[in-house]
């Protein structure tokens, strides 16, 4: 309860400062159009008064400060703004159309969630591989950890194109880096979880005469649970971030990459931020689902959260 | 077909020698472990020059390795140029300051119960949202040159370690902090002696993890407009001319600085926090 006020007031106070950000982010822009507009603005010269700092002009310029909260295009957009154009592409229009946020999300989420099954479950099958064969392990998992360290992303425009080039398209280059994406993730927790069971344990397994399969089944998949949904909640994220940026290079139409590629072409700012909100909105319906599903899994196979 | 034949017949050679050395007597060594993932590398190479030379595969799709590092070699001032804009200015400046920042927001939360309380959760969501996304944006802020790429990385960087910091400061117990105290230990006495040297295994945590996410952020960030130098410009424009050769060096320039800059900090942990258990086995 304490702990909700906390979030609660850290949260206003962020809004509040966006909204303070607001007035030097804006301010110019709304002088240039009112001057247009024929109001007397305080200095006159655009030429002056791009030399003065943002407060000043605001000090200056009293008026205006409570237009910078709704300007048609702004540097920074306020919350209301965003919010409202979150509404109006989510609710108001219909999910079919292009114009809808909705159409957009279920394009990359599709790329997400079909690039996320392909990761995991490649990178469960290595992680068994590499658990039970000593030569994998020692030849794969340094190659799998080095891996962590590089920005794999860049490969992303690269394996569009290649896709591309023989024949593949839409939905498919997407998944693929973000199952690229989410791959070494659940390898590494993986294998993590299959080599938690201690010696006791598999001591005990052994006592009873259980075959290899038996240890894998019994014991030791049902201890890496913890730590596979650990590395599926970090390997969803990147799967997302991974559909987004592969949007990006190939000017797709569609997907929330595309939306901020477009609204940054066009200087569409309100269009940016919405699409930047709804990529959170998802990401974060994401991880909470999965959190749900390893606290009722976890649950009823009697493992303390 | 001969070369087809041959990739497969070294893939064979090569695991079984892998085989033997990982099952073999001295498994155990410092020597092993580092012949066999080696020899498994070589061996991916060697296989992936003989299949695509063996099945013509075209230099759109994938080029050889050695077409690659004669690339490399033949554009090295190209990859520095690259290598100095993205890596040096964009990422690097934006760690420093993004971490820099966090770390002395960390040190301020952390006098407040109530700010950190409101803060982690907050962090610990944001750290987990797709921020590249705001690359578009910080773009149109800063201009298309290196700072709004750090601009982009101090975004990234800064809330997984803030998070990590603010953790790593609650890590000394009770007990410990009662000697500080027994001691007449002012704050920043406790903070500089007790607090922080705790706390630098959550922190050294903290910087790693941003040194690949200062990577991905400068690079991406260079996808929504760059000047006509850097990596990501460099990649996205080369991928537009089919250049595949010059993405796969510039792939591979990325991989080196990703793995250095990694190293870099883990050596640094090693050195710092050497009397941590983890350090210590």
């Amino acid at each position: 309860m304490k702990s909700l006020v906390a979030v609660l007031t850290v949260l206003a106070g962020i809004i509040g400062i966006w909204y303070l950000a607001c007035v030097p982010m804006n301010i110019k822009g709304v002088l240039d159009a009112a001057e247009r507009g024929g109001e007397v603005v305080e200095p006159a010269e655009a030429q002056t008064r791009r030399d003065l700092s943002s407060l000043a002009l605001a000090a200056q310029n009293g008026f205006a400060v409570t237009r910078v909260w709704s300007v048609e295009r702004p540097r920074l957009p306020a919350p209301h703004q965003v919010a409202w154009e979150l509404w109006d592409t989510t609710v108001m229009k219909k999910v079919t159309s292009k114009r809808s946020l909705v159409f957009h999300a279920q394009v990359t989420l599709s790329a997400t969630l079909l690039g996320f099954a392909i990761g995991t479950g490649l990178g469960i099958l290595l992680a068994v591989g590499i658990v039970h064969s000593r030569v994998m392990d020692m030849s794969v998992m340094p190659w799998a950890i080095v891996s962590q360290t590089i920005p794999i992303i860049a490969l992303a425009p690269m394996i569009i194109v290649v896709l591309y080039s023989i024949g593949v398209q839409g939905l498919l280059p997407k998944a693929i880096i973000a199952a690229y994406l989410s791959f070494f993730p659940v390898v590494v927790g993986m294998v993590k979880g299959l080599r938690s069971p201690d010696h006791m344990q598999l001591d005990l397994m052994k006592t009873y005469h259980a075959s290899k399969g038996q240890v894998f089944w019994k014991l030791r998949l049902p201890s890496s649970m913890p730590y596979l949904f650990a590395s599926l909640k970090i390997a969803i994220a990147a799967s997302l971030v991974g559909a987004i940026v592969g949007e990006l290079p190939t000017g797709a139409v569609a997907g929330l990459g595309a939306r901020l590629l477009a609204g940054s072409y066009y200087g569409q700012t309100v269009q940016i931020w919405s699409a930047l909100f709804a990529a959170a909105i998802l990401a974060a319906a994401l991880v909470a689902l999965l959190g749900l599903l390893e606290r009722v899994l976890l649950g009823r196979m009697g493992v303390k959260a | 077909m001969a070369l087809v034949l041959l990739a497969l017949v070294l893939w064979g050679v090569g695991w079984w020698i892998n085989a033997r050395l990982a099952n073999g007597p001295q498994a155990g060594s410092r020597a092993v472990g580092l012949l066999v993932p080696a020899i498994f590398g070589v061996t991916i190479l060697v296989v992936w020059e003989l299949l695509v030379r063996g099945l013509e595969v075209p230099l759109v799709i994938l080029p050889a390795p050695s077409l690659i590092a004669v690339r490399f070699a033949a554009s090295l001032s190209i990859l520095w140029q690259d290598f100095s804009q993205t890596i040096l200015k964009g990422a690097l400046g934006g760690y420093v300051i993004g971490c820099g920042a966090a770390f002395v927001m960390a040190i301020l939360v952390d006098r407040s119960d109530f700010l950190r309380r409101g803060l982690l959760p907050v962090g610990n969501f944001v750290a987990a949202l797709p921020i590249v996304g705001t690359a578009p944006i910080l773009v149109m802020w800063f201009g298309f040159d290196w700072e709004s790429k750090a601009a982009v990385v101090v975004v990234m960087v800064f809330f997984p370690m803030l998070v990590n910091t603010v953790a790593g400061l609650r890590e000394t117990d009770q007990m410990q902090r009662d000697l500080m105290r027994t001691y007449a230990a002012s704050y920043w006495q406790s903070l500089v002696k007790l607090r922080l040297p705790a706390a630098l295994p959550f922190i050294f945590n903290g910087l790693k993890i941003s040194t690949t996410l200062a990577l991905v952020g400068a690079i991406v960030a260079e996808f929504f407009g760059s000047p006509t130098v850097g990596m990501g410009f460099r990649i996205s424009t080369s991928v537009g001319q089919l250049a595949l050769d010059m993405v796969w060096a510039e792939i591979v320039v990325a991989a080196l600085a990703g793995s250095a800059f990694y190293g870099l900090i883990a050596m640094l942990e090693k050195t710092l926090t050497f009397w941590h258990p983890s350090q210590r086995g």
